[in-house]
């Protein structure tokens, strides 16, 4: 972070080493940087709204299928995960706070808190992911198969090729959601070494802020992937 | 920098609500509610959505208008892809 020349004649540049020298003030500056964030987020919005769409429709199309796949996930793996994408996100508030306060021990710990939780969350994935290869749950498998009947209508067997189309769409998902959650645990390493090396504090900490933006983002995918791939027709 | 911070209590709080919309709707998807079952866990996971966004992502204290557009464009484009979509998809087997 330097300055120019030019840019001392600027009062605030004398008090904060962090702004550049096209930027007015370091608001201007931080906010510049915040809505960058946010039209990526939206590109990933489009993004993964795709995969939504799809899901609507193949939901409507099949939809007894569709539950009783669904009601074929691990429910208390999958709660268990949410709570612990939840609290990972109270982790990364709570590492930008402690840089706008100044507790720059605290953000360390904090950040260490959401890589641990993070990786949690992937372990519990990945857990899911093999009991699926071993309950033979993953499309396109000429052993696949989901045993059952639709819900409700005990004398409807399930289609099997429906029942892959739940399946393609829940590995697709869950596993771009994996890949995201995976690029973000590695963000945070890095910024967890840039913390521990005091760089971030009440003048500058714009990148712990979009680390931040994108962590919650993955956390809201993952709220409305929970229970539109874990909830549906649960009831008897 | 008049940057706005929130309190822990705030943060908290936002965690147990989020925590307590989860168990909600959990047990929501344990009732037969016939149609209105997606409509509840939707309805509860925007609930989650709208107050992540706001408080964990900042942006009811943003005093940077374009921030607001931008999500409402998100918002807006996805509601058009879901929308005509559904048109085309759902109405195939009328008749």
């Amino acid at each position: 972070m330097h300055t120019s020349p030019a840019a001392t004649d600027d009062h605030e540049a004398h008090d904060n080493p962090a702004l550049l020298h096209h930027f007015a003030t370091a608001e201007q500056q931080k906010d510049a940087a915040s809505l960058g964030m946010w039209v990526f987020l939206v590109t990933e919005v489009m993004f993964f709204g795709g995969m939504f769409c799809a899901y609507l429709v193949y939901r409507y199309w099949y939809f007894g299928d569709f539950g009783a796949a669904s009601s074929s996930l691990n429910l208390t793996l999958g709660t268990a995960n949410t709570v612990v994408l939840i609290c990972s996100s109270l982790t990364v508030a709570m590492a930008v706070r402690c840089a706008q306060v100044a507790k720059q021990k605290a953000i360390v710990v904090y950040l260490l808190l959401t890589i641990v939780l993070g990786l949690a969350f992937l372990g519990v994935k990945a857990k899911e992911y093999k009991d699926k290869f071993d309950e033979n749950h993953v499309p396109g498998q000429a052993s696949f198969h989901l045993d059952g009947s639709i819900p409700r209508h005990p004398d409807i067997a399930v289609n099997q090729r429906h029942a892959q189309i739940y399946f393609s769409l829940y590995f697709a998902m869950t596993g771009m959601h994996a890949l995201h959650m995976i690029i973000g645990v590695g963000l945070f390493v890095f910024l967890t070494y840039r913390a521990s090396k005091g760089a971030y504090g009440p003048g500058y900490y714009t990148p712990l802020e979009n680390a931040g933006l994108y962590w919650h983002f993955v956390d809201i995918v993952w709220i409305y992937l929970f229970p539109l791939l874990y909830l549906i027709d649960r009831h008897p | 920098m008049s940057e706005h911070i929130s309190s822990v209590t705030l943060y908290v709080s936002i965690w147990l609500a989020l925590l307590l919309g989860t168990g909600l709707t959990v047990f929501a998807a344990t009732l037969d509610l016939g149609p209105f079952n997606a409509v509840v866990a939707l309805a509860i996971a925007t609930t989650k959505a709208v107050l992540v966004v706001l408080f964990f992502m900042h942006v009811k204290y943003t005093h940077e208008k374009l921030t607001k557009m931008v999500i409402v464009t998100a918002i807006f484009f996805f509601l058009i892809l879901v929308a005509l979509s559904m048109a085309d998809y759902a109405t195939r087997l009328w008749t």
